[in-house]
């Protein structure tokens, strides 16, 4: 990833965008977190938040009249937070704050002429950034003297002023303001500010001042505009006065990037979807009304993709955070690379991009840096390996295969049915092929791979070579209208063969009917969009016509359609982080209380997995007589041979051809395991065929280990880069497996 | 190199079957990813075979290698 990449991504998710209150409020006051201590009555808290931002704070938290309600998300479910009356009530509760401590003099001088509000919030600001400041002014306050008690009690402007001279503010009462004094001071200080609504007219003859500086025809003299203006936005004057001094005592820009002083747009999105209606808190407040009210607060953060992806929330940041970590991740030469498994996290599942006011994608940042570290040679090996590993075994020669229809010698269309449905449902797959050379006619069938799992390793080399095989299968078919079943293998081949039309079962099926087998009962189930669906409305649309002719009820879980979620499955997440894969698949099944209906067969088994009733839409189609909900996902080992036994199967049935593939050495090993062995071995990750290497070395060299107390004998193979320990007895020829692990370590010195 | 020792080398009741032997803790070289350790393990004094425990395999082992791979 360049800096460029990551400051567009960074740029793309608005989650630390301000709120909506604080880009609304003049001086910017971080209301937000202040909501949040009045919610919690943290009033002496609440208060420096306050204090921080707002010049003469009690005062000015007095005067507020909270502009911010305007833009408050609040007001749209029940009314804006009553931000100026919460402002009030915090001066009440809170204890006094001392004034902020100065910066170290920049040895510039400023006067200031005018001690009205304005006027005194512009010492305010300039002394707190280490101006030497004094102040004219005929009487210090100016208007606000007038304000009864109840809005600014007695005391509390002398306590604003007394903290303006703590600051270091020269305070220069009882002056009489009068042209000459300008003129003076205006040789005298290296800058001057006119409190315009607080001086007499005689002395604005340097004209209007400029919106944006504030500059005047006078140079180095500053004014404000005069004219009434609310006291906040007088605040806000006074601090743009004094951004203005400090660029022209610094020599810079007047103009430049002072796009963010008082009120601005900002990009926040803060969903209101799931928000109840709450009226303010009216009448009389004592402490708990004021921390009520507080509470209406929405404390507005988009997170809208994290809400809706298990796996961005599982590592508790949001997709700016985590593209960052990207980043530093790929930077790094020697230590750690902490954000490998959170690359290697993300299902590809293209929810958050399309959750995203923004767009941003997870999915493209991921791919993109599990290539570059694949090209790198730092990709951890155990993260993809075994899917890998299984990808060649579905395109070795005793799964895959590439015929025309029996007795056809052209292809009109042919029949792509997926390595994962042939490795879960290959009856259904039989079936299925059947039904269709049955109604279509010159159907061949293509038993494969499409590559998805080389593409979301992040693999692109092997990705293409999956795809040169696959063209060549289909040239050699005479170039055939596909039918893929699977909407993994839909969307990939439509990527790997561009120039084929692929067409998906389900449009086909939705064209010609039902098949015969197919199940039609009135029954309620909840469907289940994978994610490979999401932008393929057609398919989408086709499935619930199809439901519709099954005469299902169909149940829309809260994320479906183009907003599905994956089951845990997608982007290899099964493999390089299994229990965040379980977790993922918990969320889904939790989000219905029906049964599931899906058409991809890995998020019917990653349900079935959690314990949750699904089905595949071939049950429906080609149902077996049994309860097919509660039919158990089939291991890895038996994925494997049920591929190889439909390859088998089919050719000897329709094809009438031998097996053409020699057995391994290796497949006679007659082995059996215990049921906590074979729980074992999924867990690890660990197959049949393992085992069985590991048994036929032991056997031919002799060589194991015995255990006096049980009798377990123990060897260990490493045929490629794992090696594998099996604990186990002989019972005749057979063995019988009690318990198997394995390592990645390689032990020197000749061991086998 | 330092010959590493950990608790996880335990026997366990191993004995190799083809030599007849107590297993003895030797020091066994193991590499992954281009690294070298030098670690005490259960082995055949006679024909060497070395033993591999699963609470080994399964623990610190399997951190290391995570380790390395992310390195």
């Amino acid at each position: 990833m360049e800096q460029a990449d990551l400051r567009m991504w960074e740029n793309r998710c608005v989650q630390e965008e301000v709120p909506k209150c604080t880009a609304a409020c003049p001086l910017h006051v971080d209301a937000r977190t202040f909501c949040s201590l009045v919610g919690q009555r943290r009033w002496d808290k609440a208060w420096q938040v306050l204090a921080k931002t707002l010049p003469l704070p009690s005062v000015l938290a007095r005067l507020c009249d909270g502009p911010c309600k305007e833009e408050c998300e609040r007001k749209h479910v029940g009314g804006a937070v009553e931000m100026d009356r919460l402002e009030r009530y915090c001066a009440e509760q809170a204890k006094p704050v001392s004034p902020p401590r100065p910066l170290p003099s920049r040895g510039k001088s400023v006067a200031v002429i005018g001690g009205g509000l304005t006027g005194l919030c512009a010492t305010w600001e300039m002394a707190r950034r280490g101006f030497d400041v004094t102040l004219y002014c005929s009487h210090v306050g100016g208007e606000l003297i007038d304000l009864s008690e109840s809005v600014l009690p007695d005391g509390v402007l002398l306590r604003e002023v007394e903290n303006l001279k703590t600051m270091g503010a020269v305070i220069e009462d009882g002056v009489e303001v009068t042209l000459s004094l300008l003129d003076t001071v205006s040789h005298q200080y290296d800058a001057v500010f006119v409190d315009s609504t607080s001086v007499p007219e005689s002395l604005l003859a340097f004209g209007k001042p400029d919106d944006l500086t504030l500059g005047t025809q006078l140079k180095g003299v500053f004014a404000s505009g005069g004219g009434a203006e609310s006291p906040v936005f007088q605040a806000a004057t006074g601090r743009r006065a004094a951004n203005s001094i400090e660029r022209f005592t610094q020599g810079v820009s007047m103009v430049t990037g002072r796009e963010l002083e008082g009120p601005y747009e900002t990009r926040l999105f803060t969903s209101l979807d799931k928000v109840e209606a709450v009226q303010p808190v009216s009448g009389e407040w004592d402490e708990l009304h004021a921390r009520d009210e507080a509470k209406r607060c929405l404390q507005c953060e988009c997170m809208e993709c994290v809400k809706g992806c298990e796996y961005l929330r599982h590592y508790k940041q949001y997709p700016k955070v985590y593209a960052r970590q990207i980043y530093n991740n790929e930077s790094i030469v020697m230590g750690t690379r902490q954000a490998n498994t959170m690359i290697n996290s993300c299902m590809l599942c293209g929810l958050c991009e399309t959750i995203c006011p923004e767009d941003f994608s997870m999915a493209d940042v991921c791919l993109e840096a599990r290539r570059g570290m694949v090209s790198r040679g730092k990709m951890p090996p155990s993260a993809h390996e075994f899917a890998l590993r299984d990808m060649d075994f579905a395109r070795s020669a005793v799964c895959a295969l590439a015929h025309h229809a029996p007795d056809a010698t052209v292809s009109e269309y042919a029949f792509f049915p997926g390595c994962q449905l042939t490795a879960s449902d290959p009856d259904g797959v039989e079936a299925a092929y059947a039904d269709l050379r049955q109604r279509l006619g010159s159907v061949g069938l293509m038993l494969n791979c499409c590559g998805v799992p080389a593409d979301w390793a992040g693999r692109t080399a092997l990705y293409e070579g999956v795809a040169v095989r696959l063209r060549d299968d289909w040239h050699a078919l005479g170039e055939p209208k596909i039918i893929a079943a699977c909407p993994t293998c839909l969307k990939t081949l439509r990527d790997l063969l561009p120039d084929a039309e692929i067409i998906s079962h389900w449009t086909i099926l939705s064209v010609v009917g039902l098949p015969q087998s197919a199940e039609i009962a009135s029954r309620k189930l909840a469907i289940n969009d994978p994610c490979a669906a999401r932008d393929n409305a057609v398919l989408r649309d086709d499935i619930r016509v199809l439901l519709d002719m099954l005469q299902v009820s169909v149940i829309e879980p809260e994320y479906s359609g183009e907003m599905t979620q994956c089951c845990g499955y997608g982007g290899l997440l099964s493999d390089a982080n299994p229990s965040l894969a379980t977790s993922v698949a918990e969320v889904r099944r939790d989000a219905v209380d029906e049964d599931y209906v899906t058409y991809c067969v890995m998020c019917r088994d990653m349900l079935a997995k959690t314990g949750k009733r699904a089905v595949h839409f071939y049950d429906l189609l080609f149902p077996k007589g049994e309860d097919s909900a509660s039919r158990a996902a089939p291991g890895y080992s038996a994925r494997r041979e049920n591929r190889v036994r439909l390859k088998e199967r089919l050719l000897r049935e329709i094809w009438s051809e031998a097996e053409g593939v020699a057995q391994q050495p290796y497949e006679t090993i007659d082995v059996e395991f215990t049921e906590n062995a074979a729980r074992i071995m999924e867990e690890r990750r660990i197959l049949k065929t393992d085992v069985q290497k590991v048994l036929l070395q032991a056997q031919q060299s002799g060589r194991w280990f015995v255990q006096q107390e049980s009798g377990h004998l123990l060897a260990s193979f490493r045929p490629v880069t794992v090696t594998y320990w099996v604990e186990f007895v002989r019972q005749g020829e057979a063995f019988v497996v009690h318990n198997a692990w394995c390592h990645r370590m390689r032990i020197q010195g000749g061991q086998p | 190199m330092s010959v590493i020792k950990v608790p996880e080398a335990d026997t366990a009741g191993w004995r190799c079957a083809s030599c007849d032997e107590e297993l003895t803790l030797e020091a066994v070289e193991l590499e992954y990813l281009d690294s070298l350790f030098n670690v005490e393990l259960p082995c055949c004094p006679k024909c060497r075979l070395v033993l591999i425990p699963e609470g080994l395999a399964l623990g610190k082992m399997h951190q290391v290698e995570q380790l390395l791979e992310d390195k």
